[in-house]
């Protein structure tokens, strides 16, 4: 979680633009109000939802970084709060939870002329969400410094600690690599990216019994704190922003960070042009001598609240099909990797493909999944300190959980 | 005052009182007897740009009905309050029970969330209060001896610290402690030491986390210290120094004992309010070395992707009431006697 959501806490605040009615919305009648995570990509997309306002039709946006913590609650507002929610694999899960957002069968058959099939997100056989990218955690590496300190592309974890290792014993760097350690949802990322990478699985198959207590999960974590130890040692206080802002700094080498955040470090701002000239990106690495990348994939998209009324939902609908048009995702081309039919690929997006390509697996939609990767993300900042071992750390994980899933009423 | 003005004059803000206070704290506690109903949960197939896979998915018709039978869920008695998130009291006894020493034990018991949220919390409490309530006195004796031309801008700078935002000043104070900062690059140069980062270790965090509360807290008490010395008798003052009392003395037998019932009052306010310490951790991204009470609720409420824990947070928000409750007891009842003793 970063500052300025801190801020939106206190007020998030709603942009509601006006600009001239766009004659080819053919929305004359509805309210649409969109909450959205706020990087490049969305905001392009919902920039372009936002040209249909007027004309009879209003439609606001709130673009917000903390979105996840907001939808539950708006969304279970009767009439919701917003008419649609950015989703993702684990955003959708918790709204389909609560059942607050509605099958979209209807609307793709009648408005969805040009969304390609792997854009839609169907569920038991109900489309829940359109999706328009793809996302997912790579490989950032510095060409310049891995060429000085001798060593290749990393494809392992091994490797990179090897590099990491080359790195500091000729003194190009202190603190080699980066990661997004952030005690909370961030550690909890990287705690699934890399236990999926050991080949784990979180639960006893068709339960919500957690399962992650076991030798894969002793690897993992002692991976994670042999990466830590090339990390600066304020490592559980970073996230996204304050490794993107490092690797600009050209504090870092090796980062396993957001395909989102692959544009921004190129794009010739808030670096140098030595440092963007040689960062470069590959597959997520893979881990323990396995062959998938540690990584998880992901998809953003959007899905309709349920709680509204038909007509609202019929225009949002229309909007968002206007926001995700592939004429949006052309004029965008360098923000995502878009899903959309006919775009062209972007120079940053080779690492989200090449670890797509390489078979990572997708982010588990389930819908106690939550529940865990919140455990894992409170309880690993101990082990992390070097305060407890790693079986106690896995073993403080499924407790947590299990009183939280009992809670919820998953066990 | 006759009963009857009294209560004429004090009914709006009872009223106010039982509506917006009293009663949301009995539905927070209602809540936090209860759990969600059991999920009914069926296997599905879910596609996507990845692919298709079999999943888990909650029934939503088989769970709203049980949700209409019984809309508060499932009444779990104290069983949110008992279970390893909260007071954890079976993982206590059993660390008891296989206890090999009392360090151990302690530390079994610190490795629980809630114990560990307490520990820092009481901490932080009992550190903060008192250099808050000594260092505002010093600083207010320190102003009220000044020229009268400085006094002013001398308050108004003083105040400062109470008057940013706690979100914003820590923020601040978080940007410029980090090793590329102002004052963590000068701590490193200090020190030699270029690997020195006060958001590394759990030690560290907390000293940071304390200094920021003192100098959030001291004006707080400097004020109303300030606002205490002029009320001071200045015949008693003159007496003490015609006895030949030198300044620390006066200060001892005078002016402390003249100020006593305010250091109950800021004692009060403030054990209050460092009980409920929250935004430094926020703002100082400290919750892997340093979690308390009111940051646990916070991240209950918060949910992690939806998973929002409405009986634990109330479970820890009654659990604060009555540890605020206890907190504050001791000072209640001095207050009690000291007035009897007056009546």
């Amino acid at each position: 979680m970063n500052i300025l959501s801190k801020m939106a806490l206190i007020g998030a605040v709603a942009i509601a633009g006006s600009s001239s009615a766009f004659a080819g919305c053919g929305i004359t009648s509805g309210s649409v109000r969109i909450i959205a995570n706020d990087f490049p990509a969305s905001q392009a997309v919902t920039a372009e939802a936002m040209k249909c306002d007027g004309n009879g039709a209003s439609v606001t946006v709130n673009l917000n970084k903390d979105y996840k913590d907001l939808i539950v609650a708006a969304m279970t507002a009767n009439p919701a709060e917003y008419t649609t929610s950015h989703a993702t694999n684990s955003t959708l899960v918790s709204l389909m939870n609560d059942d607050l957002v509605r099958p979209l069968n209807d609307y793709v058959a009648k408005y969805g002329q040009g969304i390609a099939k792997s854009q839609l997100i169907t569920v038991d056989g109900n489309v829940m969400a359109i999706a328009f990218m793809a996302n997912a955690q790579h490989l950032f590496y510095r060409q310049d410094i891995l060429d000085a300190a001798g060593v290749g592309i990393p494809a392992s974890y091994d490797d990179v600690l090897a590099a990491a290792k080359a790195i500091k014993s000729k003194g190009l760097m202190d603190y080699p690599i980066a990661g997004t350690y952030k005690a909370g949802w961030n550690l909890g990322e990287e705690f699934v990216n890399m236990y999926l990478g050991h080949g784990g699985s979180f639960f006893k198959s068709g339960s919500a019994e957690p399962a992650i207590n076991n030798a894969k999960g002793v690897a993992t974590l002692n991976m994670m704190k042999a990466l830590s130890e090339y990390m600066n040692p304020d490592f559980l206080t970073h996230d996204s922003n304050a490794v993107q802002a490092s690797w600009e700094a050209g504090n870092v080498a090796m980062t396993n960070l957001w395909g989102s955040r692959a544009g921004a470090v190129t794009d010739g701002e808030g670096s140098t042009a030595d440092i963007e000239n040689n960062t470069k990106f590959a597959s997520a690495p893979t881990a323990a001598g396995g062959s998938t990348p540690a990584s998880t994939l992901w998809w953003d998209g959007f899905a309709i609240a349920r709680n509204i009324s038909d007509a609202d939902a019929e225009a949002t609908f229309k909007a968002i099909m206007v926001g995700i048009s592939p004429e949006m995702a052309k004029a965008n081309v360098d923000k995502a990797n878009w899903l959309m039919d006919g775009v062209p690929a972007r120079a940053a997006g080779v690492g989200v493909i090449a670890t797509a390509k390489g078979a990572a697996l997708p982010y588990p939609m389930l819908p106690y999944m939550g529940a865990l990767h919140g455990a894992a993300g409170s309880e690993l900042a101990d082990f992390l300190q070097g305060k407890e071992t790693a079986e106690q750390a896995l073993a403080d994980i499924e407790a947590a959980y299990r009183a939280a899933a009992k809670e919820k009423g998953f066990l | 005052m006759p009963h009857r003005t009294f209560m004429s004059f004090i009914w709006p803000s009872a009223l106010a009182m039982l509506l917006f206070i009293a009663l949301p704290i009995v539905s927070v506690a209602v809540q936090s007897l209860f759990v969600a109903h059991e999920q009914v949960f069926v296997a599905v197939e879910n596609c996507g740009p990845f692919g298709c896979t079999t999943v888990q998915k909650i029934d939503p018709q088989a769970t709203a009905a049980l949700r209409e039978a019984q809309p508060l869920g499932q009444f779990n008695g104290l069983g949110t309050y008992l279970n390893r998130n909260h007071l954890a009291s079976a993982e206590i006894s059993q660390a008891w029970d296989s206890r090999t020493g009392v360090g151990e034990f302690i530390s079994k018991v610190l490795n629980l969330p809630f114990y560990k949220a307490l520990s820092f919390t009481l901490t932080y409490t009992f550190v903060v209060t008192p250099f808050v309530i000594i260092l505002g006195f010093f600083v207010a004796l320190a102003v009220n001896r000044l020229p009268s031309f400085f006094k002013g801008p001398t308050i108004f700078v003083s105040l400062l610290p109470m008057i940013v935002t706690p979100l914003v000043g820590s923020l601040i104070l978080f940007w410029m402690i980090d090793a590329d900062g102002v004052i963590g690059g000068t701590l490193q140069l200090i020190f030699d030491n270029p690997d020195l980062s006060l958001k590394a270790s759990p030690t560290l965090t907390w000293i940071t986390l304390i200094v920021y509360g003192v100098w959030h807290s001291a004006p707080f008490s400097f004020i109303v210290f300030y606002a205490g010395l002029q009320t001071v008798p200045q015949d008693t003052l003159e007496s003490a120094m015609v006895d030949g009392a030198n300044r620390w003395e006066q200060v001892r037998y005078v002016i402390v004992p003249h100020l006593l019932p305010l250091v109950v009052f800021i004692s009060l306010m403030q054990l209050m309010d460092n009980f409920r310490v929250f935004e430094p951790i926020i703002s100082f991204s400290a919750e892997a070395s340093a979690t308390s009470l009111s940051w646990i609720i916070y991240n209950d409420l918060r949910g992690t992707d939806g998973n929002i824990l409405f009986g634990s947070a109330a479970a820890t928000s009654l659990l604060t009431i009555i540890g605020v409750c206890i907190l504050l007891t001791p000072v209640l009842i001095r207050t009690w006697r000291a007035h009897g003793a007056r009546a």
